[in-house]
């Protein structure tokens, strides 16, 4: 199964990889693999932005804004935040 | 707490300082599952803080995290116990564990085991190596319906308030709140709420790879809509003298069945933040506006039924 296609915040930055595979070991999506000694993505919609790829690089070769894909945890999150100003909003790192 | 296993180390069997250590959450359903999968093998479980919560929700909040589990390898001296240096840490524990970190600060190595504990004696078998199959989480038909009561009880406990509210509204009569009226005005749209109840929270959830549409607002709008329209003939009668309670039915009770199916997306194993972020964008104005075009249509039904209009 498939959610929403486009949407994840899933990069990479193959020029650090060092091609260890650990990414695509602890992807439980099976999103990530190792091609000629590098990272691939082998289809980002699958992704769903558990940030375990990112945090188990130890290179700073993957990038994704982790969370939770549930809409009544969003719901919260939005209900406690401060409203924000404009153009202040999200920062992609 | 009772569901909370306390945090520290425990034997499977009878464990040297040769046997595996397996991590697990001090979720007692974690903890059990784990032991009833490696009966039969000696080994350690390290069982560390997550406040009672299963591996892969504290892996995500980060309590099933690098620095608890660096923690509780320090405080049960682990490397005083076993003579080797690797700990076996669930997948999807993943999300929560810098592995390199947990390497560098305690010497103590990583290796990822399988999602589910009952793969455990495969992976042992093979050489400590896990299939893709092991390593890829699963979101089955069974899985989704064990689910399913999660979304079902909060649902319908609010049913049963906005039930009451509903049959007093419907009920007001210039004698006072009749029974009878109560029941007629109310009966049906109490009916519908349930059909919207069944379709978004559990029909939906079940038949979710069938249903067209990626977006769980979709799905739940259109098995709504195909619960809803059939209702309509049978609860009404003749459409000529009810277009207005039946617009504002078939206008409200999919929403509510679309809005009771995202919330289900908290249940599942293949959504993304960034998904449900886009998704609560555009749905959620949508809500807000047939929510307040229903309270309209409700108020110019009851209208009609005290022969204001």
């Amino acid at each position: 199964m498939k959610y929403l296609s486009g949407v994840v915040t899933l990069h990479l930055n193959a020029g650090a990889c060092v091609g260890c595979g650990v990414c695509a070991e602890v992807c439980p999506r099976g999103v990530l693999a190792i091609a000629h000694g590098t990272v691939v993505i082998n289809d980002r919609d699958l992704c769903i932005e558990c940030g375990a790829c990112a945090k188990n690089c130890a290179y700073g070769a993957i990038g994704v804004k982790a969370g939770v894909g549930c809409a009544a945890a969003q719901n919260a999150v939005a209900a406690d935040r401060h409203p924000k100003p404009k153009g202040a909003a999200d920062r992609t790192p | 707490m009772k569901y909370a296993v306390a945090p520290g180390i425990y034997a499977v069997g009878a464990p040297t300082a040769d046997s595996p250590v397996f991590v697990s959450a001090n979720y007692a359903m974690s903890f059990n599952l784990l032991r009833r999968h490696v009966h039969g093998i000696d080994g350690w479980i390290l069982v560390i803080d997550t406040n009672g919560i299963n591996v892969w929700c504290a892996a995500g909040k980060g309590t099933f995290g690098t620095r608890e589990l660096m923690g509780r390898i320090m405080a049960v001296r682990l490397d005083t116990i076993v003579t080797h240096r690797v700990i076996i840490v669930p997948q999807l524990g993943a999300p929560g564990i810098q592995s390199h970190v947990v390497r560098k600060a305690t010497g103590f190595s990583i290796l990822f085991g399988p999602v589910r504990a009952r793969d455990i004696p495969a992976f042992l078998a093979a050489g400590r190596t896990a299939t893709r199959a092991m390593r890829t989480v699963s979101f089955s038909l069974v899985e989704r319906l064990e689910l399913t009561p999660l979304e079902v009880i909060p649902a319908l406990r609010l049913f049963a308030i906005a039930a009451v509210i509903l049959a007093v509204f419907c009920g007001i009569q210039p004698q006072g709140i009749i029974f009878k009226e109560a029941l007629l005005g109310a009966g049906p749209f109490m009916l519908l709420g349930l059909a919207a109840l069944v379709s978004g929270s559990i029909l939906t959830p079940l038949l979710l790879p069938f249903i067209p549409f990626r977006a769980f607002s979709m799905k739940g709008w259109l098995m709504g809509l195909v619960v809803t329209l059939p209702l309509l003939r049978p609860l009404f009668g003749d459409p000529a003298g009810a277009i207005l309670p039946m617009s504002l039915s078939a206008l409200f009770f999919p929403a509510l069945s679309s809005y009771l199916a995202f919330n289900f997306t908290g249940c599942t194993t293949y959504t993304s933040i960034s998904g449900v972020k886009y998704e609560l964008k555009i749905a959620l104005p949508v809500y807000i506006s047939v929510a307040a075009v229903s309270v309209l249509l409700l108020i110019g039904y009851q209208c009609l039924r005290w022969g204001l209009l």
